[in-house]
């Protein structure tokens, strides 16, 4: 799942440049869109410090540069100060990726001294109340108090604003604070539909209409903020008609090992069923990146079934993303069906078309807890 | 971009501080750092960013880099590379 706007101008030459720590599933919010698993509460075996420095050592000899430490809720590991200056230490640049949950100025001074390089801090909305309800607690004051002590100790800032129905409208008023409170980067992040989310989709798909106005917001911020402020907001991929260049490829560029160590080619690849991600715990992360099986599975285009086989365009998309490709078609060979060449485009084009139905019944939407997905899942497939 | 991004022989480009700028071994080559991405820098734009220091003018850095290469006057590549690079946002201008 490659962020919006992500640059890298690296021939990464299967290079794992981009290294992602779930330190932990634990977090104290319950986002409806959590791309962790649904059944997150069933990988408690956490690595501990000395694993996850063992982690840091063999990718840095590898050649991975930007790090970035998530979750769960990162700041509920006591011992992310000293992975934080681990990191520094042997080169990496140090990504935090927040809720703000947690942020203390002692914790914040720490991180500095131990060399964090810059903050990626979530905000759902420039409501209290639409944001406490999006994530299902008190988060709004605790963010924005988080955001101002960020700034004020001079980190760089993206400010991840995950873009959903409820919030789209907001976007004019999300761009002023995010001016006001001195954010380098404003990222409006698309909610990309993968487990949480995906059984959350028809609540959060916003319309084309929503999505026109808040890119015009965005056109006039541009305008006149300049340099000041990059803003970034990339379409949600389901109303394009190419799919998206997810992870640059799989196993391309990207890492992430999940909070049991498991070695992930992106943060969702779990969904994908028949799979065995290995474990760091098990084995040299350069077997892991270079021979395992599961990187391999989707490397390059050998894989590739028609149409994405003899298209011109699979060196630019690689198909799109497997993740999607499974959990909408059922085969994560076959092309991601955003694609409007694939035969399966109409799962996407019915599901924008159906969450736009005026009027039409609205569903619960599902909040990351622990279990409640095992009686919910079922009503939920389409 | 509305901005004018022109660099004039009298201003004093600097690294943006959104930026870290330095020598990565394992790609033998001088990248910059940055939120969520990674440039790979030649060698002849790591010899001028890394003189983008906040102290000297660019007619300064184009002296320096003219004294350190004997081809052709650098200062036409160098005004046109520093213009390219303030309008990424790589450096601002110190006036």
């Amino acid at each position: 799942m490659p962020k919006a706007g992500s640059g890298l101008s690296l021939d990464g030459d299967r290079i794992p440049m981009w290294l992602v720590l779930e330190l932990t599933y634990r977090c104290p919010l319950h986002c409806a869109w959590c791309n962790n698993p649904l059944d997150f509460d069933n990988y408690r075996n956490e690595l501990s410090t000395e694993e996850w420095k063992r982690v840091l050592r063999e990718a840095r000899a590898m050649g991975s540069l930007q790090l970035g430490f998530s979750g769960g809720e990162p700041l509920l590991r006591e011992d992310l100060e000293e992975l934080v200056g681990e990191a520094d230490r042997l080169g990496f640049y140090t990504n935090l990726i927040t809720s703000g949950i947690g942020l203390s100025r002692e914790r914040l001074q720490a991180m500095k001294a131990a060399g964090l390089k810059q903050i990626q801090l979530s905000l759902q909305s420039s409501d209290r109340a639409i944001t406490d309800s999006l994530v299902g607690a008190k988060a709004f004051d605790a963010k924005l108090a988080a955001a101002r002590e960020i700034k004020s100790h001079g980190f760089p800032m993206v400010l991840n604003v995950p873009i959903c129905r409820q919030n789209i409208e907001q976007t004019e008023d999300i761009l002023k604070l995010a001016e006001e409170i001195g954010v380098d980067y404003l990222e409006f992040a698309n909610i990309q539909y993968y487990n949480w989310a995906l059984l959350n989709r028809s609540e959060f798909l916003p319309t084309r209409d929503q999505i026109a106005m808040a890119e015009a917001a965005v056109a006039r911020a541009r305008e006149r903020l300049g340099k000041r402020m990059t803003i970034y907001f990339v379409i949600p991929d389901y109303f394009d008609e190419r799919p998206k260049a997810c992870m640059n490829g799989w196993g391309a560029i990207h890492l992430t090992i999940a909070p049991d160590g498991s070695a992930l080619p992106c943060q969702e690849a779990r969904v994908i069923p028949g799979l065995e991600f290995p474990s760091v715990r098990d084995a040299p992360l350069a077997w892991i990146w270079h021979e395992s099986p599961v990187f391999n599975e989707f490397r390059g285009d050998a894989w590739m079934k028609e149409p994405c086989r003899s298209c011109p365009e699979k060196e630019q998309d690689f198909g799109g993303c497997r993740c999607q490709a499974y959990l909408l078609t059922g085969n994560a060979a076959n092309t991601d069906p955003v694609c409007a060449k694939s035969p399966e485009h109409h799962l996407v084009v019915d599901a924008v078309a159906e969450a736009a139905v005026p009027g039409r019944r609205r569903r619960p939407i599902v909040m990351r807890r622990r279990d409640s997905v095992n009686t919910m899942f079922m009503g939920c497939g389409g | 971009m509305t901005e004018n991004n022109t660099v004039a022989a009298g201003d004093v480009p600097q690294l943006s501080p959104l930026y870290l700028l330095r020598w990565e071994e394992p790609q033998q080559a001088h990248v910059m750092l940055y939120p969520e991405g990674v440039v790979k820098l030649n060698e002849t734009a790591a010899a001028i960013l890394l003189l983008c220091d906040g102290q000297r003018t660019a007619a300064e850095i184009i002296a320096d880099l003219n004294s350190r290469y004997t081809s052709a006057d650098v200062s036409a590549g160098v005004y046109r590379f520093l213009e390219t690079s303030h309008a990424k946002g790589w450096i601002r201008i110190k006036s």
